[in-house]
């Protein structure tokens, strides 16, 4: 069975490794900084305590206040999983960093959260819309696009 | 003399016998060798996330079936698994058994056309896909005797599944599940040991072990590479831990294993059908839910073992009676990550055979 770990214990040691980094933790996930996501990512893929080599998922959901883009972390390793998100509140222009360098499974998932959510994600290689065409207006996927 | 050349782009696709549905993938070819390959996709965007966000839990079921066409059941599997997931919803037992024996059909169905197509890819036109195809006929007429429809089952609901099995299920389930191993060796005897499919497939378009799960690879395509996961052990969901069954897993992770892991795998799914069949109860197929269905608030992540990899789906629920955000995890566009990595410095008669080796279906990747 794959543990979901204890969010608050996890925020916690990240706290602790990594000061101010951890803006809340609850029983859905983890939210860090944005700004800290890239050496957060690092560390739990590659300290040993967590190994987290598996990027399961990565999508964004849109509350309006805010954009959230969620991480499900797997370790194929320890066989635990964890939740990670960062918001970005600028809806002119949201940027969240890639993480394409951390875990190539990001590669198409941001291109796709880009072309339906709007959400640029810095440093990413190759970043164009995935499924709709270039030239097209908007990002369905933000509740108000339609 | 050294001739001066000069890199020759190729479009293959999306109108293409061998892409296996709408897709397109921009190829630069030096002579013959693929030295680049960026998949185009979105030909078949239908917006299924955004729909459901307008739809109740119930209707879109329906919506699912039109991801993975060819894994229907399994589409809907996961799907009411994470509605049930969030909502704490506790199914008969007879409903968890008729659901795990259409999702191991649905897995051999899959398998089959993965396997016969991959073949066709390889040359042998239609001949080794309409052997498949004989069973697969089976499995389609199984699942019309259970929901009256061959493509799109809309079988599964929130809390069960929509039919009981009429009369004449079983009987035909059990002669499709005694005679099933014999055909399987029939394909194994005719295809493993067939020297131009060893010489096309053994060492050609090699994952290696540590790419397959940086680019989350799953399914067939992350075995093959020699990685022990598959998600009905790592993390059992339904009745899973109930039966007894091996994880087929590849050394090489070239194409031939990964056809050889599909082809061990229908094996393992014939076993656990067997099993299944067993211990199947009488009783309900499905508990009364409340009308209108609410989900209470909150997030889920459910995450099955489809035929081709780690179907997920993620939803945040706001205690409506549709979806706040409704996600899919494809398996098959995070497989294509792959892609380039597996073809650059084959030719493109290769490239061909590695990505019908992914076994990719566009309805869920484009969605």
């Amino acid at each position: 069975m794959t543990v979901v770990l204890d969010y608050e214990a996890v925020a916690r040691r990240l706290s602790e490794e990594f000061p101010g980094s951890v803006m809340e933790s609850g029983k859905s996930g983890i939210v860090v900084k944005s700004e800290r996501l890239r050496e957060l990512a690092g560390f739990l893929r590659d300290s040993s305590e967590f190994e987290f080599d598996y990027l399961a998922n990565l999508t964004a959901v849109d509350y309006l206040d805010y954009f959230e883009v969620v991480y499900h972390l797997v370790s194929l390793t320890n066989n635990h999983s964890l939740a990670l998100k960062v918001r970005c509140t600028d809806r002119d222009k949201p940027v969240v960093p890639s993480v394409v360098d951390v875990w190539r499974a990001a590669d198409f998932q941001e291109r796709e959260v880009y072309d339906l959510m709007g959400i640029v994600f810095e440093g990413h290689p190759n970043l164009k819309r995935l499924f709709l065409w270039e030239g097209f207006i908007g990002h369905p996927l933000r509740k108000d696009y339609l | 003399m050294a001739l001066k050349t000069e890199p020759f782009i190729l479009n293959v696709g999306p109108q293409h016998p061998s892409t296996h549905g709408v897709f397109r993938m921009r190829v630069t070819l030096d002579g013959e060798v693929v030295v680049d390959v960026e998949p185009v996709i979105g030909y078949l965007h239908r917006g299924i996330e955004k729909l459901a966000e307008s739809r109740t839990y119930t209707q879109v079921i329906p919506l699912t079936d039109r991801l993975d066409y060819l894994a229907s059941m399994t589409n809907n599997f996961g799907y009411v698994l994470a509605v049930e997931k969030l909502a704490g919803i506790k199914v008969p037992e007879r409903a968890e058994h008729l659901r795990v024996i259409m999702a191991e059909l649905m897995r051999i169905s899959s398998h089959l056309m993965a396997v016969g197509f991959f073949l066709n890819d390889l040359g042998a036109m239609m001949t080794p896909v309409l052997y498949m195809w004989r069973e697969r006929e089976k499995i389609m007429d199984l699942f019309e005797m259970v929901c009256g429809q061959r493509l799109t089952y809309n079988y599964m609901r929130v809390g069960g599944v929509s039919h009981d099995i009429p009369e004449e299920f079983l009987p035909a389930l059990g002669r499709f599940v005694g005679e099933m191993p014999r055909f399987i060796d029939e394909y194994e005897q005719l295809l493993s040991q067939n020297e131009i499919l060893l010489a096309r497939t053994k060492g050609v378009g090699i994952l290696p072990r540590a790419t397959a799960i940086n680019i989350a690879a799953s399914g067939p395509v992350l075995r093959a590479s020699g990685v022990k996961w598959d998600i009905r052990k790592a993390d059992p969901y339904s009745i899973y831990e109930r039966f007894d069954f091996e994880v087929p897993v590849g050394m090489a992770g070239d194409c031939y294993d990964r056809y050889w892991v599909r082809i061990q795998e229908m094996r393992q799914s014939v076993r656990i059908i067997e099993q299944a069949v067993n211990q199947l109860p009488r009783g309900e197929i499905c508990i009364k839910l409340p009308k209108p269905f609410r989900l209470p608030s909150g997030e889920v992540y459910g995450h099955i073992e489809a035929p081709k990899g780690e179907l997920g789906f993620y939803l945040v629920s706001d205690n409506s009676i549709a979806p706040y955000r409704f996600h899919v995890r494809p398996p098959t566009l995070i497989n294509l990550t792959a892609l380039r990595d597996m073809v650059v410095g084959w030719k493109i008669a290769d490239l061909i055979v590695i990505f019908g080796s992914i076994d990719v279906c566009l309805g869920e990747i484009d969605r």
